[in-house]
């Protein structure tokens, strides 16, 4: 880290969160968009250990361990969901996800 | 952190311990006496009552728990104050109404071999929502949130064998979690501006002027995304309709009532604590002007509003006609909090409680029609309200609330929310308000006029409800009625829990 400057890291923080959001903003398969949604949390944990590293503090270290875990369950969550889902329309399009509309 | 203080501020959370342990007691009970679960609900209902003990009991208590650091001793993770007592009280009698419902619903009846499992799911949703309403950390923020959020989902699609539970369920899950992803990329920004995660040492710290003013309301902005998500604010509500529609109506009544509580209780004392740079004597917040906090506020607050009343006029789902009036009221809530003053949020109490009455009385009489008729559609109502003279009077006592006509709470809630904007000089936005509460007369007139005057092509089923459903209805319809004429137990408690700690 002495090397490397933070703002390096803050950029492929942000490009991360970038990426997540695109993904979930144009992907159409539920299982992408799960991916993409851990690749949000994942650049808030970049940004929050290069902050901590940074400030010299620890409480960015041990928010990252609760967000893994917290993400690990939100995963575990989603996909059941997305079983459930398959079982009754056999695929795992968003686009076809549409019984309610307006 | 020393031992003395971890009891200290053990003992200042005895009622999420209390939630916690009749998780475990209800999962436990699921375990041993899996071949009859009739005795869940009553396991369940029982930690409510020694839950409410000691919410009853925190009344008046003030303190702060589990500081983070020795320099910060008296800010704490968690802040206990009359403010999160109220809450907490709300969410728990709005639980013990919806176990009740619970036990009538026929969707959830259906389901008995995971009984277990909706029960302790529900505990998890009230233990996020009491951390919820008392956090003043990020990292507690967060984990309260996702705990009631992670509960909520499944909760959702409970009963997973309908195609519409699980895709409200997976619209559940997705929105919530980017909007989480949202929250949690601006709390990683708020912590790299002041290294904290701590509300009380963020708000002494951001009053500096080295901080980076640009960084920080955009990282604000993230952050109440997440918090708008879960009271359904206009640009963040558009998951409302869909999940209040798909999920069982218990869990709906739940969410609209408990869940926006929480979000509020949560977005209240997130904005006093973080943000409030003192009170002053006359009950006004000043802020610390980041940004223009009370231009904001007002405009989530309109636009909140006005979308929810005018998605609303066209609904043929009564459920889901239901969920842009919950978006409506979360509008007029905020109109409330816009004022940033004491006075402001006693109006907001005072309307929580009176919404919690009137939008669980409905969806308890759309479930009650919902499972004798199979459908939650307007026009399957057509002279519902003679067959079924109880069900009709009771509903239409609870639109005409939720109308905010006199001489139902409703109208008591309204008025303080507006006699608050008014004494603020904040006439425009009022009359915003008002002719709002206009547009939502038509909508909730409209299921009158088919109950009452239209006539049905079929006959239409008589629905008579049994004695207990009765007295269920009717221990909403009564305090709906009485606490229109004498609401002043109401505005006492509302005005003696505006107690928050912060600057």
């Amino acid at each position: 880290m002495n090397n490397i400057p933070i703002e390096y890291y803050l950029i492929l923080s942000a490009l991360m969160f970038a990426v997540g959001i695109t993904g979930v903003l144009i992907r159409r398969n539920a299982i992408v968009v799960f991916m993409s949604i851990e690749l949000m949390l994942n650049s808030a944990n970049l940004s929050l250990v290069t902050f901590s590293s940074y400030l010299g503090n620890s409480i960015g270290q041990i928010f990252v361990f609760f967000v893994m875990t917290v993400a690990a369950a939100e995963a575990a969550v989603g996909l059941a969901i997305i079983i459930a889902i398959f079982r009754n329309k056999l695929n795992v399009n968003i686009d076809e996800i549409n019984i309610f509309k307006w | 952190m020393d031992v003395s203080n971890i009891i200290e501020s053990l003992k200042l959370i005895k009622p999420e311990i209390a939630v916690s342990a009749s998780l475990i007691l209800v999962l436990i009970f699921d375990l041993i006496f899996h071949k009859d679960k009739k005795l869940i609900p009553y396991v369940a209902l029982l930690g409510l009552f020694a839950t409410g003990y000691f919410v009853i009991h925190q009344f008046g208590t003030t303190g702060f728990g589990f500081a983070t650091k020795s320099t910060f001793k008296a800010f704490g993770m968690v802040t206990v104050d009359s403010f999160g007592t109220f809450f907490k009280l709300l969410i728990l009698i709005s639980a013990v109404l919806v176990l009740f419902f619970s036990s009538f619903s026929d969707e959830i009846k259906k389901t008995t071999d995971r009984l277990g499992e909706y029960y302790v799911l529900i505990f998890g949703m009230i233990l996020g929502m009491f951390l919820m309403v008392s956090a003043t950390d990020f990292l507690l923020i967060y984990l309260s949130m996702e705990l009631l959020s992670l509960s909520s989902y499944v909760l959702a699609g409970f009963t997973k064998l309908r195609d519409r539970n699980s895709e409200a369920s997976l619209k559940y899950v997705i929105y919530g979690s980017v909007s989480s992803g949202l929250m949690l990329f601006g709390i990683s920004i708020i912590y790299g501006l002041t290294g904290s995660t701590n509300l009380y040492v963020i708000n002494s710290l951001i009053q500096s002027p080295q901080i980076n003013v640009l960084a920080l309301s955009f990282a604000l902005i993230l952050v109440m995304a997440g918090m708008g998500f879960k009271i359904s604010a206009a640009p963040f509500h558009f998951w409302t309709p869909d999940v209040y529609e798909g999920s069982p109506i218990t869990i709906t009544a739940f969410l609209s009532v408990a869940s926006k509580a929480a979000g509020f209780g949560l977005l209240i004392r997130f904005i006093k604590t973080g943000f409030a740079a003192m009170t002053l004597n006359n009950g006004y917040w000043m802020l610390n002007p980041i940004f223009d906090w009370k231009l904001i506020i007002v405009i989530l607050a309109i636009l909140t509003m006005t979308l929810g009343n005018f998605s609303a006029l066209w609904q043929n789902n009564l459920k889901r006609m239901l969920a842009y009036s919950s978006i409506a009221h979360a509008g007029y809530l905020l109109l409330g909090l816009a004022v940033f003053s004491n006075q402001g949020i006693a109006a907001i109490l005072i309307y929580f409680f009176v919404y919690m009455l009137m939008n669980l009385g409905a969806f308890l009489i759309v479930m009650l029609i919902a499972d004798k008729l199979g459908s939650e559609d307007v026009d399957d109502y057509d002279g519902l309200g003679y067959t079924s003279p109880f069900l009709g009077i009771s509903l239409a006592v609870f639109l005409v609330s939720l109308t905010g006509l006199p001489p139902t709470a409703g109208f008591i809630g309204k008025l303080y929310i507006f006699s608050a904007l008014i004494d603020a000089k904040m006439f425009v936005v009022a009359v915003i308000g008002v002719l709002n509460s206009v547009v939502s007369l038509y909508y909730y007139i409209r299921v009158l006029k088919h109950m009452y005057l239209v006539k049905p092509k079929i006959q239409p089923v008589e629905i008579i409800p049994g004695l207990s459903q009765k007295f269920l209805v009717l221990l909403l319809v009564v305090p709906v009625l009485f606490f229109g004429i004498y609401f002043s137990p109401i505005v006492e408690l509302a005005k003696n829990c505006v107690v928050l700690l912060g600057f």
